[in-house]
């Protein structure tokens, strides 16, 4: 809604200095992020010189590697990674989410706190410390030892396992703070109702409460599958090469093998994915039923 | 029964969470030069090496400057964007929006080499300044979203008595807007702060080979031999992150601005 009335002698109804102000972001955003796009889809379409960088032209070549097995093998390695860490994210922040949703004040502060510095946390030192956490010298494996289980320490890094623990730590924070907003805003009525009918706490939670977030965890499915698509570095450190993931491929291409071209294809490949799968979930929102309108003006008093 | 459960569940997801900062500090106060949990000895050696390393004070200050320089760049953009949105909802302003959001949505690797192409296109491969430039614009997305749940809050009713008092456009956005904004402005920009300080991908495409940040160091040194140097620089680099939201948390409204409707004084 707007409430002061635009002059009459600007566009859109913004004053000549309101204007000046907007522009500068725009400019900014087109220069440094829209034609950033443009760059490399034009590259994605430029000829590979062997040896040497690539040159203007245009071919499919770089797509046509689509087709190679080995891209196949590591985009199916790629996608069943990520969507494991996604899905033990979930079942981990589901839970802790509710519980933090309902905590006073001081408390979930203490843990949003918590959640936050460990969601910016360097990946080079998330994956630092769990190599170090996996290992055979400083690893969790000399509790076992310790206790006489076994002899000798496993090495738990790196593999499959040390990836998705990695990708887990990675994706947690994220996980909880993208089911924050929707659990911490659901009607708390509908929990105290279904407990004062009788219900035990888990079955409240798990027959009423959850399929009224459905389609939140859906959302928050596709989101933290997204992110952790995206990781870098956490395959390279904590997983052998069969693991690495797209993003270190891109990556690979780019500053070592030095085919822009593809890189650029592979990047626009994975735009792609995720920008389908963003776009799911903002469709999703909208059809979304919790109405956030009627959580926001019966703020309630405080409970449990 | 069922809250000594959630309360086992909660320890275990802490004891999780904290696990790689314990054998952080316990490898970074190791006596001798090697990695060893629990540690050998009680030293504070690596924490004094690293301001006695050019290479590390080197990367620490490349670091801190990117972020403070990006930070401030992301919060100029952000806070007009924000406030045209929430003046009018044009069809330009929300694409813009939407591009402000959209590189901190999708996978990073993308921007990084979308700059990288760019910057190779126009010349500023392995430049400081395309740093801050390229972390200032995949930044904005933090200040973005608190500025506009700040301009939220905002009581339309008070600006429309204002301007019936005779304030003008200018009186208006200084006595009555920017007061209640340039909280979340601040703790916008101290998200970018972190966020920049602990990037990886896009530091190491646009200037990698040139410019050594933080995370870069961190990376190069894990390739090229294990210093118990580097867990002294990550629990500093954690220390500052946590430090960061402690204090966002201690004066802002956290539950608010990750999106919680019950603002501090209902609970």
């Amino acid at each position: 809604m707007n409430t002061t009335p635009a002059p009459a002698t600007t566009l859109q109804g913004f004053s000549r200095s309101e204007s000046v102000a907007m522009a500068w972001p725009m400019i900014m955003l087109a220069v440094f992020f829209v034609i950033p796009f443009g760059t490399m889809l034009t590259i994605s379409f430029f000829e590979r010189v062997p040896g040497g960088f690539f040159e203007p032209g245009f071919t499919l070549e770089s797509y046509a590697r689509f087709i190679d097995p080995f891209f196949f093998k590591s985009l199916g390695m790629t996608m069943m990674i990520a969507a494991s860490a996604s899905v033990i994210c979930l079942a981990l922040a589901v839970p802790f989410t509710w519980s933090l949703s309902r905590m006073r004040h001081h408390s979930r502060v203490f843990w949003l706190v918590a959640l936050l510095s460990i969601l910016s946390l360097s990946e080079v030192i998330i994956g630092f410390s769990w190599s170090l956490l996996l290992s055979r010298s400083t690893g969790i494996g000399n509790i076992l030892v310790w206790l006489g289980i076994e002899n000798r320490a496993p090495k738990l890094s790196p593999g499959l396992g040390a990836v998705l623990t990695g990708l887990c730590y990675l994706g947690f924070p994220y996980a909880v703070l993208v089911l924050f907003p929707q659990l911490s805003r659901l009607d708390p009525t509908l929990h105290e109702a279904a407990r004062m009918l009788g219900a035990s706490p888990r079955r409240a939670f798990m027959n009423v409460v959850l399929p009224n977030i459905a389609k939140a965890l859906v959302a928050a499915f596709i989101m933290v599958f997204v992110f952790t698509l995206g990781a870098y570095l956490i395959p390279q450190l904590l997983g052998k090469p069969q693991q690495w993931t797209l993003p270190v491929l891109i990556a690979d291409q780019a500053l070592f093998q030095s085919n822009l071209p593809f890189a650029a294809a592979m990047s626009i490949f994975l735009l792609g994915v995720s920008l389908s799968l963003v776009v799911c979930v903002g469709w999703l929102g909208r059809t979304a039923p919790h109405d956030q309108d009627d959580a926001h003006d019966d703020a309630r008093s405080e409970e449990a | 029964m069922s809250r000594l459960l959630n309360r086992l569940f909660l320890g275990a997801i802490g004891l999780f969470m904290a696990s790689p900062i314990i054998i952080l500090l316990g490898v970074s106060v190791n006596a001798e030069k090697r990695l060893a949990f629990p540690p050998q000895g009680f030293s504070l050696r690596w924490y004094l090496e690293l301001w006695n390393d050019a290479a590390w004070v080197n990367a620490i200050s490349n670091s801190l400057l990117i972020a403070a320089l990006a930070s401030l760049l992301a919060t100029s953009m952000a806070a007009p964007l924000a406030y045209g949105l929430w003046r009018r909802r044009t069809v330009w302003l929300r694409i813009f929006h939407a591009f402000g959001v959209a590189p901190f949505v999708l996978p990073p690797v993308i921007t990084a080499l979308g700059l990288l192409s760019f910057w190779i296109a126009v010349g500023g491969y392995g430049s400081f300044y395309s740093v801050v430039i390229s972390h200032g614009v995949f930044l904005i997305t933090l200040p973005l979203v608190t500025i506009s749940l700040g301009l939220e809050a905002v009581n339309k009713e008070d600006l429309e008595a204002a301007e019936t008092l005779g304030a003008d456009a200018g009186a208006r956005l200084r006595t009555i807007i920017l007061p209640q904004v340039i909280p979340y402005a601040i703790s916008g920009a101290a998200f970018a702060f972190v966020l920049s300080l602990n990037e990886y991908i896009i530091a190491y495409m646009v200037a990698g080979f040139t410019v050594e940040t933080l995370p870069i160091k961190i990376f190069n040194s894990l390739r090229y031999g294990y210093t118990p140097a580097m867990t002294a620089v990550a629990i500093v680099f954690a220390l500052v992150t946590a430090l960061v939201f402690g204090l966002i948390g201690y004066f802002g409204d956290l539950p608010r601005l990750l999106g919680a409707w019950k603002s501090k004084e209902d609970s």
